[in-house]
């Protein structure tokens, strides 16, 4: 798989990544005026991880503690058996009650947008919430589904043969963003 | 670990890999159940028929509750009231169900192997959910998680199974699962109810129900089938309770927390009394609960297995 993947450029490092987050957590708490009623929900596996260290910076800004949900779609998926021969179903984890709050749904890459539409319907299944609003931290186009980001850390523009890969310590072992052409 | 079977038939069969992944997406499952709307679209658009040539209710519920959780659509067949009764065969019943573009068959049969023979015989999936005397995995799936999630593992422990071995699949298949994962496992009952070869399977035997107690981490009772003794073989049911029933008594003399496992329905007074049955080791309801989230997890697998299949071949 290796040998068909060429023209490896690195997008984001480790500082700009932290410097895109903690824009992203200023500009949702200045949408929501704050963070009264702010929820996190990550949608596995990567936007974990970055809704994690989101709520850090919010942590860091107001000194306010936000929950942060885990979201796993498998179950939500058109395409079960087209991305991936074998699917894993994870846990979902969304330990608090989704009614009335404001929830910002977070992923490392919004391309089709068929994801995020699964992770609507699951998360409303969970309840009503009072909104949700989409963050990623990589916007790469080719939208298939009427769905927007309203936090994007950085719109890349790419080929359908380029894919984008976030790397995150947690999962990888460093902090990177590099964009990756297939033959 | 990838699973690529279309059906599940026994436990046997499996690796031990093939074990844990089932137990680790019924983890997943398991959550489904705790959320206000208790329904997830996996199998949205499918279709499982329930086919019982026996009766139950429990397996048969879980079966149902656990494919309407994952939003598939299901039809139950009661074979007292079908077309069996006119003679069909097996195999013609299956691929009658097969024709109506149903995408699994859960079943239920008297006869041990029955699952294979419709399994060989139609390309949609087919759960065995019971077959005579031979294997009803999902319920030492469901048995296994139920223990895992309380002790934390499998490898190791200590698992007596008590009661009417030689009729009973529930005992075949938690030997197979028990010890693939690494438990060991001790069968007791009176030497009638002991079937020959259980020792072949890797289980030790015992005719002593403080044998069977001392050091055990778990006590799975079995149900005394007297339904199936047409020979008047079987103990008086009064003296099999004061031989081999689990008693507060017969519990003080064993690990503190012992866990009392019973698949359902229980005799109460017969394989064990009241007190231990609704007492503090019990955990039969949890394994009802359990066996929704197992039971899902095996249909999903199932039928992602079979649209794999059926792609690649395509």
């Amino acid at each position: 798989m290796c040998s068909l993947m060429k023209d490896k450029a690195k997008i984001l490092d480790k500082e700009a990544m932290a410097r895109i987050l903690m824009r992203i957590a200023h500009e949702i708490l200045e949408h929501n005026k704050g963070t009264e009623n702010l929820c996190l929900v990550g949608i596995r596996n990567r936007g974990v991880y970055l809704a994690k260290r989101l709520a850090e910076c919010i942590k860091r800004i107001e000194n306010q503690d936000v929950p942060v949900g885990i979201l796993d779609i498998t179950l939500y998926r058109d395409d079960l058996t087209l991305v991936s021969a074998h699917p894993v179903v994870h846990k979902t984890e969304i330990p608090f009650d989704i009614n009335d709050k404001k929830l910002i749904l977070v992923d490392d890459v919004l391309y089709t947008g068929r994801t995020t539409r699964a992770a609507l319907d699951a998360l409303i299944d969970f309840g009503r919430p009072q909104s949700i609003q989409v963050a990623v931290l990589i916007d790469r186009g080719h939208r298939e589904l009427p769905i927007r980001a309203d936090f994007v850390g950085k719109n890349i523009p790419t080929a359908k043969n380029e894919t984008i890969e976030v790397r995150l310590v947690e999962t990888d072992n460093i902090d990177e963003v590099i964009i990756v052409q297939k033959e | 670990m990838d699973w690529t079977r279309k059906d599940l038939l026994g436990l046997e069969e499996l690796s031990k890999e093939e074990i844990k992944l089932i137990l680790s997406t019924a983890e997943s499952f398991k959550e489904v159940s705790t959320r206000e709307i208790k329904k997830v679209p996996a199998l949205r658009g499918k279709t499982v028929v329930n086919l019982f040539y026996e009766p139950s209710t429990r397996t048969r519920v879980s079966f149902e509750v656990a494919a309407k959780r994952l939003s598939a659509d299901v039809i139950n067949i009661a074979t007292e009231t079908s077309s069996v009764r006119k003679g069909e065969t097996l195999i013609d019943t299956g691929r009658n169900i097969q024709a109506l573009k149903a995408d699994i068959i859960v079943m239920r049969h008297n006869c041990s192997g029955a699952a294979v023979v419709l399994a060989r015989n139609v390309d949609i999936s087919v759960v065995n959910a019971g077959d005579g005397w031979h294997e009803h995995p999902t319920q030492a799936l469901l048995d296994i998680f139920t223990l895992q999630e309380h002790l934390g593992k499998i490898a190791g422990l200590k698992v007596s199974i008590v009661g009417d071995i030689a009729h009973s699949r529930v005992a075949r298949s938690n030997i197979w699962g028990l010890t693939k994962l690494g438990a060991e496992v001790t069968v007791c009952a009176p030497e009638i109810l002991i079937p020959p070869g259980i020792e072949e399977m890797g289980a030790s035997v015992t005719n002593n129900i403080e044998e069977a107690l001392a050091g055990a981490d778990a006590v799975n009772v079995l149900r005394m089938q007297f339904e199936r003794d047409t020979e008047g073989a079987f103990p008086e049911q009064l003296e099999y309770f004061k031989n081999f029933g689990i008693t507060e008594e017969r519990l003080k003399k064993a690990k503190k927390n012992i866990i009392v496992m019973h698949p359902g329905p229980i005799n109460r007074g017969i394989e064990m009394s009241s007190e231990v049955a609704d007492g503090l080791n019990s955990v039969i309801l949890e394994q009802v609960t359990n066996g929704i989230a197992v039971r899902m997890a095996v249909l999903f697998l199932v039928a992602q297995a079979n649209e794999q299949n059926e792609k690649s071949t395509d």
